[in-house]
């Protein structure tokens, strides 16, 4: 059936089953793979997008299930304060290695100073602690997201 | 292309006018294998090409993993020609095993074994440094000065008496006709502008806006997306195949019957997963059905109650042990582990009568076009291979079992398509990590140094699968790397290895390979000697360490985790050191132990010595990961058969460590002027013996068995 959504700004239609989870759609339907594929089940956070800027694991979401609610991914989100201080830390801070999980952790690490403009350690913890990184770059990750956050 | 092979130095370096007018100086890696010749006249392992408009192009035959050769080995060039970083340009190589070979991996187009670096550290900046040379003595010619009077620097040579200057891109044409300099010296370090520092790496910016294009985000015109379901049990055949379900999901496009595996092909992912769901597959288990873990340790141990081939022996450790004061033995084990890279597996083929085009993050591009041929049936020219960036290899890479899965459903599909492994495929079709199990035994002297140090172990070589020749007398370098090349001056040393394949089940190289097994091994029972001499595990290694480089480090990591200081009841601190990929690293980990049993590594502090740095900031990423890659399979790491099966299937019960659990992680670098060593993998090794030591040393338990059991760590209660 024909869905609408609101991706980056950009009103899409495509033609799923309503329960198809928006990480297909972006990626295979839409064209855009800057949100990966990692696990399929919400353990890994690869897939990481927001929805009315609420992180959001985007492979155990239907597509039926976003309406109106905005999506933003990780092309467009430099387009924001919050995501252009994090990629511009993790530039800084060389936090990334193959790089691969790095969208989703840049999507959850712009969510936490968005809602939290000065995020603690623990904060950090309970904000990240979703997302894999295989390449182990958490101790980068964190200072990031402290630059980021002027700590 | 015109060539004008020089006939001294011909295969090793050679300037060519290129058809665009610049200079292109072709060089080979010193690990030419076969003639370097090839149809153009001359054909080089890798190339420098200077265009008019002053780019630099260099053709990589290595691959970006994450590791950070696409910074590395630009540097070594920049350094030598007097170039920004971010004027150098980086192109694939293409698949071509007679130009790209890697005589260090057997002649194979190979990125691995941490060798990049180690392999391109003198022809890379040896060619560097010819070009400036060349470029220089141009823009003499043009100005009639001596070229003495003229210096090359962020690509323009000066004349600086006259205030004159060239852009590179100018002198390109004239450069080229210029003969090539027999003897050009590299830089001396102190001269180094670039190496040394920690330049930005050029592979990042793509990397956090999304634009990166790793070979599962490849999307040639048309292409359909397919998942696949693999025989559970190893060596397992499709039975019979109910799709109708499947067919009747909506985007699902054709069902392809293999042998061993089914695959749904359909518009997009969401559509493959949900056909392959629906799909009732009666499989015929085979002869493996009933293989579990158990059943292949067994083996193993039994195989250790026999001799292996020698690998080390010095001295006489039979009848040192016979003379012993104190005798020590312990049994290890380690487990069968997955790669688990982000990125799953996946490759994405056309495949036509004509021919056959592939496109994969490949770390053996040439073998995957060579395995792409074979199964679509196609002459070796009629396959192009496009390389991508790799979402982690970890060695996983190393193989081909995904291409040559991707042409045989591709066979089946009208038009491109893209094969992507569910994450539970990924994790229980992996090619693991062998596990293996060791025999130590040492017999320590009044002093309590070990007089006789005897050490036996079974496994599988993964080399005399992937590399046959490397295989020589039941002895292969990897599987034995770690383990007979202490750090330790031990007068009787004996190591023996057997060879046992796991039945049905696949191994492969992983992070480290060798060492990620002996290091472990050796570094615990290096500690039990401590324990049993009553020595201090710090001050027992250094006596019994005989290269500065190795006490160096193990010193320096000691001082700055405030080694002897005093913690509190249930925490400790572990401490080993290594010899690896031509790098000395020594770790103290510090590790809490609750009373659950449960542990926190609180603390990670690294020394290493890897020879001259080239990127320091690289060096200490390539650490601090490859702690956290050691530290999760140290705590979670193990990949379990049970009926023929793969127990693990995602990352719910195959973990991974995360930010919550992450340690702090100091890395101190020893300066030194020695030659490179590699950093992509050593890192790994050293880290799980650091803290199962750090375990004895809060609990008094030893744990020989990987990954950590945390049951036999709970505190008993007081009665």
């Amino acid at each position: 059936m024909a869905i609408k959504i609101k991706v980056n700004g950009a009103q899409r239609t495509v033609d799923v089953d309503s329960d198809t989870p928006l990480l297909w759609v972006l990626r295979d339907l839409l064209g855009l793979t800057g949100t990966k594929f990692g696990c399929g089940m919400a353990l890994c956070g690869a897939c990481t997008v927001h929805i009315d800027g609420i992180a959001t694991r985007s492979c155990v979401t239907p597509i039926d299930s976003i309406g109106s609610s905005k999506v933003t991914t990780i092309e467009a989100i430099g387009a924001t304060a919050a995501g252009a201080r994090i990629q511009k830390a993790w530039l800084d801070r060389e936090v990334v290695q193959c790089g691969y999980c790095q969208s989703g952790q840049i999507m959850s690490a712009t969510a936490l100073i968005e809602s939290n403009p000065r995020p603690t350690d623990s904060d950090i913890d309970d904000a990240m602690s979703g997302n894999i990184c295989r390449c182990g770059t958490y101790v980068r990750i964190r200072e990031a997201i402290k630059q980021a956050s002027g700590q | 292309m015109i060539t004008r092979p020089l006939t001294s130095r011909r295969r090793f370096l050679e300037a060519a006018a290129t058809a665009g007018g610049g200079l292109m100086l072709n060089f080979c890696l010193p690990f030419a294998g076969g003639d370097a010749e090839a149809a153009d006249g001359f054909a080089p392992n890798a190339f420098i090409r200077v265009e008019r408009d002053g780019r630099i192009t260099l053709v990589m035959p290595y691959v970006e993993m994450g590791q950070g050769t696409y910074t590395a080995i630009p540097m070594l060039i920049a350094e030598e020609l007097e170039v920004d970083l971010k004027q150098v340009q980086l192109e694939h190589a293409p698949p071509n095993e007679k130009l790209y070979g890697n005589p260090a991996l057997g002649g194979i187009q190979a990125t691995g074994n941490s060798n990049a670096i180690r392999a391109a550290w003198q022809p890379l900046r040896q060619a560097g440094a010819v070009a400036r040379t060349m470029l220089v003595s141009a823009a003499a010619r043009r100005w009639n000065v001596d070229p003495g009077s003229c210096r090359a620097q962020s690509g323009e040579v000066l004349h600086a008496p006259t205030s004159r200057r060239f852009k590179y891109g100018e002198l390109a044409a004239d450069a080229a006709r210029l003969p090539v300099p027999e003897n050009v010296a590299v830089k001396r370090p102190e001269d180094f502008k670039l190496i040394g520092t920690p330049a930005r790496r050029l592979d990042t910016p793509a990397k956090v806006n999304g634009t990166a294009v790793y070979g599962i985000d490849v999307r040639p015109p048309g292409v359909k997306i397919a998942t696949l379901a693999q025989s559970p049990v190893f060596g397992g055949r499709v039975k019979s195949v109910n799709d109708a379900a499947a067919k009747a999901v909506k985007g699902v496009r054709q069902i392809v019957r293999l042998d061993d595996a089914v695959a749904v092909i359909a518009d997009h992912m969401g559509a493959a997963k949900k056909g392959l769901a629906a799909l009732v597959i009666d499989w015929d288990d085979g002869p493996h059905a009933g293989l579990t873990t158990e059943a292949i340790v067994g083996e193993l141990e039994k195989a250790t109650l026999n001799p292996g081939a020698v690998a080390q022996n010095i001295g006489d450790a039979d009848k040192a042990m016979a003379g012993a004061v104190t005798k020590v033995e312990a049994t290890y084990r380690v487990p069968f582990l997955a790669h688990a890279a982000m990125e799953p597996m996946n490759c994405t083929v056309h495949v036509r009568k004509e021919g056959c085009e592939v496109w994969v993050g490949s770390q053996v591009l040439a073998r995957a076009q060579a395995a792409a041929a074979k199964t679509a049936g196609l002459p070796l020219d009629k396959v192009v291979v496009h390389n991508h960036l790799i979402g982690g290899g970890f060695g996983r890479r190393l193989e081909i079992d995904g291409v040559v899965r991707a042409v045989q459903i591709g066979q089946h599909v009208d038009g491109p398509v893209k094969v992507v492994w569910t994450r539970e495929e990924d994790i229980q079709h992996d090619m693991y990590r062998p596990c293996f199990f060791d025999r130590m035994s040492a017999g320590l002297d009044e002093t309590g140094r070990p007089a006789a140090w005897n050490h036996r172990f079974a496994g599988s070589s993964i080399l005399a699968r992937w590399l046959p020749p490397a295989f020589n007398k039941g002895l292969d370098p990897d599987t034995t790397e770690g383990a007979i090349d202490l750090v330790y001056a031990l007068p009787n040393m004996h190591v023996e290895y057997s060879r046992v394949e796991p039945a049905a089940v696949p191994t492969a190289f992983w992070r480290s390979v060798g060492p990620s097994h002996n290091v472990f091994v050796v570094e615990s029972f290096m500690d039990e000697l401590a324990n049993a001499a009553r020595q201090d595990p710090l001050t027992y290694r250094l006596l019994l360490i005989d290269k500065a480089r190795a006490k160096a480090v193990l010193a320096l990591a000691a001082e700055k985790a405030g080694w002897g200081r005093q913690l509190p009841e249930r925490v400790g601190r572990g401490i080993s050191v290594q010899f690896a990929f031509a790098n000395y690293i020594a770790y103290v980990a510090e590790v809490a132990v609750a009373k659950d049993g449960s542990i926190r590594v609180r603390r990670v502090v690294c020394a290493v010595d890897c020879g001259t740095v080239v990127n320091p900031d690289i060096v200490r990423a390539q650490i601090q990961g490859a702690a956290i890659f050691g530290i999760t399979a140290a705590l979670y790491g193990d990949i379990t058969l049970k009926n023929g099966r793969v127990e693990q299937a995602n990352f719910g019960t195959y973990q991974m460590l995360r930010m919550n659990e992450a340690p702090v992680i100091e890395v101190h670098i020893v300066p030194s002027r020695e030659a490179p060593g590699g950093m992509g993998e050593p890192g790994t090794s050293a880290i799980a013996p650091a803290v199962t030591n750090a375990i004895f040393a809060a609990t008094g338990k030893r744990l020989r068995k990987l990954p950590i059991d945390t049951t036999a760590l709970k505190q008993p209660v007081d009665p």
